[in-house]
């Protein structure tokens, strides 16, 4: 399977955009199923797999919004197959009612939003980082999300494979949230020769026995197609899959355990790069494109003698609590691509001061606007 | 054949029962000809998955023992379409209501049926918004008393089958639910036609829309359904060669019988011819 991918998508180095890796990393990961509507920054992902899936005999379609976009990869998730679709900013809004629906009926599947400026129809050709909340809590009520986020070309094509396999493992939808400077930006790229792949796990429960949304964590999955007459609803259900919308009891214990299958493994999901942090005085927390910027303004200010430190978050929801809590600085100064989204929840878990250094309008930080910052 | 204790032992979901359905609801009927229909195919309910949206109707596939998909408001075509063009191998049935379908999911149903993919679609038509307690839908006839137009509706209503042909929908076809035949055959002819097929039932509902439309009697309901359709072929031999006041007296009639039955290139055929051009 793989090689027949790698065979498709040519030479094993290459120079390419952020959006491409995506769809590179998706059909390594095994998806043959793609759901688009076209969108500036993320136009590019749906062309590429309208190129690409075909050759690797998987099925690529345009809908006629993003809220079919995502009804579409969850169906097809139920009918067996990997599936993604992509967006940006007023796609993203659209999709939020069937993201919550995949949750709650725990499918597997992979979205990735190529943020760009907002609110509204905003900044399409410029970056930000302003929908790392709406990630969290767009779709209403209660539940989990596990978003990633790359800074580079390579790593986007990592962590879109990396979605795939966390999105299996959990049943849960995973976001890969780009930014439009990543998603735009060209850089060598390596195939790895060797990929981690999480397939499809299918039950091995009798059928008489099975039961769809049963156990203490994750459920087994059984797809259509497989003889084991599964229903799924968005509705509050028991462990039949069946709906049961009036019992107190039934509702609490689902919510929480699909919120709960998620959080508990906070520390296991949590991926992060960190330098100079052991001695650090302030600590400069960033993520995305973003932390290029941040990385040089720290190089910077240690050849000033300012004793700064870098950490850069991967994996951003669910958020590395325990991670924040634990940094041993007096200060830390989170940069992000917003007014202030991902600030609230180091606030929420530092034992220190937190300052916010926050940009919009589309242009990265530039390192010594950080430096700045670093120096007072 | 089967009894319908035979029927439901077969293919329902005992657990389910009873059903949330209204006394003199008509959606019970669209679940038995549906069942009646499947069974006269022979359908393997193990490779086929009904799908339905929100709404009184889109609860049927709950009762049906086999693969199903409850899913958000409006939107079960988008993913139908999804389990569809992913895995062609498996049947797609859809349960909708006229709310689901053409209000919140008008834009989906033009565009898979434009699409031409394969499923049937069985749109359960009762003029109203039933669940949340008979708000105006798309289909609610003009001067039509609902929640949300108490002094009468002013809108022109959706003729869907009319949309639905002009669109290309290889099968097309509307009936009441007051006769079981028409119904079971349509239903029949639709999973079996390869593309997109739509089945419209019009179906009584006594509790949100017949109560406040002096239609509050199950049977005087009924019966209305009886007095004011008409066969499509009877509408048209009047239209062309009847007198004026022939005309005139079936204006309002609504049409009922098969509005289209051609073929036509289906999605995922033609996505299997393209994926094998590449090769």
């Amino acid at each position: 399977m793989i090689s027949k991918v790698k065979q498709v998508l040519g030479p094993d180095a290459q120079f390419i955009l952020g959006d491409t890796a995506v769809t590179y990393g998706a059909l390594l990961a095994g998806c043959r199923f793609f759901a688009g509507y076209p969108i500036t920054p993320a136009t590019e992902i749906a062309e590429g797999m309208a190129r690409l899936m075909p050759k690797v005999g998987g099925t690529c379609i345009q809908m006629e919004d993003e809220i079919a976009s995502v009804g579409a990869i969850i169906g097809a998730s139920w009918a067996g197959v990997k599936s993604m679709t992509a967006t940006s900013g007023p796609g993203f809004s659209l999709m939020q009612e069937n993201i919550g629906y995949a949750c709650m009926t725990e499918t597997p599947c992979v979205l990735v939003d190529v943020q760009r400026g907002g609110p509204s129809t905003g900044q399409p050709t410029r970056a930000s980082q302003g929908d790392m909340m709406q990630a969290r809590w767009g779709t209403h009520g209660d539940h989990e999300i596990i978003a990633l986020v790359p800074n580079s070309v390579q790593e986007t094509m990592e962590l879109t494979i990396e979605a795939f396999n966390l999105s299996e493992q959990y049943r849960n939808p995973v976001l890969v949230m780009l930014d439009e400077i990543i998603g735009h930006m060209r850089e060598k790229i390596v195939i790895p020769s060797k990929i981690k792949i999480v397939g499809r796990e299918k039950t091995k429960m009798a059928k008489e026995k099975y039961l769809s949304f049963a156990g203490e964590k994750i459920p087994d999955f059984a797809t259509f197609g497989s003889g084991y007459r599964v229903y799924a609803t968005g509705l509050t259900h028991s462990e039949t899959g069946l709906p049961s919308t009036d019992d107190p009891e039934v509702h609490s214990k689902l919510v929480t355990r699909i919120c709960k299958k998620i959080s508990d493994d906070r520390e296991k999901l949590q991926d992060f790069k960190g330098r100079y942090l052991s001695d650090a005085e302030v600590v400069v927390l960033s993520y995305g494109s973003t932390s290029r910027s941040a990385l040089t303004a720290v190089e910077l200010a240690r050849k000033k003698g300012i004793k700064a430190g870098y950490l850069r978050l991967i994996t951003v929801w669910p958020f590395p609590e325990k991670l924040v809590e634990n940094l041993n600085c007096s200060r830390i100064l989170v940069a992000e691509q917003n007014l202030g989204q991902l600030v609230h929840l180091v606030r929420e878990s530092a034992r220190c001061e937190v300052q916010l250094c926050p940009k919009i309008g589309g242009e990265v930080h530039k390192p010594r606007e950080i430096l700045a910052r670093l120096e007072e | 054949m089967l009894s319908g204790e035979e029927l439901k032992e077969k293919y329902l979901r005992k657990e389910m029962f009873p059903t949330v359905f209204c006394d003199g609801c008509g959606i019970g009927n669209v679940l038995d000809y549906a069942i009646r229909a499947i069974e006269e195919l022979e359908l393997d309910l193990d490779q086929t998955v009904f799908l339905s949206g929100i709404g009184c109707s889109s609860r049927l596939p709950g009762y049906i023992n086999s693969d199903g998909l409850h899913t958000t408001h409006g939107r079960a075509l988008a993913f139908a379409t999804g389990v569809k063009a992913a895995n062609p191998k498996l049947d797609v049935i859809v349960f909708t209501g006229d709310g689901d379908c053409v209000g919140i999911g008008g834009n989906h149903f033009i565009h898979a049926a434009r699409r031409n993919i394969d499923m049937t679609v069985i749109m359960v038509n009762n003029y109203n918004y039933g669940m949340t307690g008979g708000q105006a839908a798309p289909t609610t006839p003009l001067g039509g008393i609902t929640t949300t137009t108490p002094y009468g509706s002013i809108e022109f209503p959706f003729d869907v089958c009319e949309i639905a042909k002009a669109i290309g929908v290889p099968y097309v076809a509307r009936w009441t639910v007051t006769y079981p035949y028409k119904p079971i055959k349509s239903i029949k002819k639709a999973i079996q036609k390869k593309g997109f097929s739509y089945v419209e039932l019009l179906t009584p509902c006594p509790i949100q829309w017949g109560r406040k439309n002096k239609l509050r009697d199950i049977k005087a309901l009924w019966d209305w359904y009886k007095d004011n359709t008409m066969l499509l072929e009877d509408w048209e031999m009047i239209n062309k060669y009847g007198t004026e006041e022939e005309k005139q007296a079936i204006e309002k009639k609504i049409k009922i019988g098969v509005f289209q039955d051609i073929d036509r290139p289906e999605w995922t055929s033609e996505w299997k011819k393209y994926v094998k051009r590449l090769r």
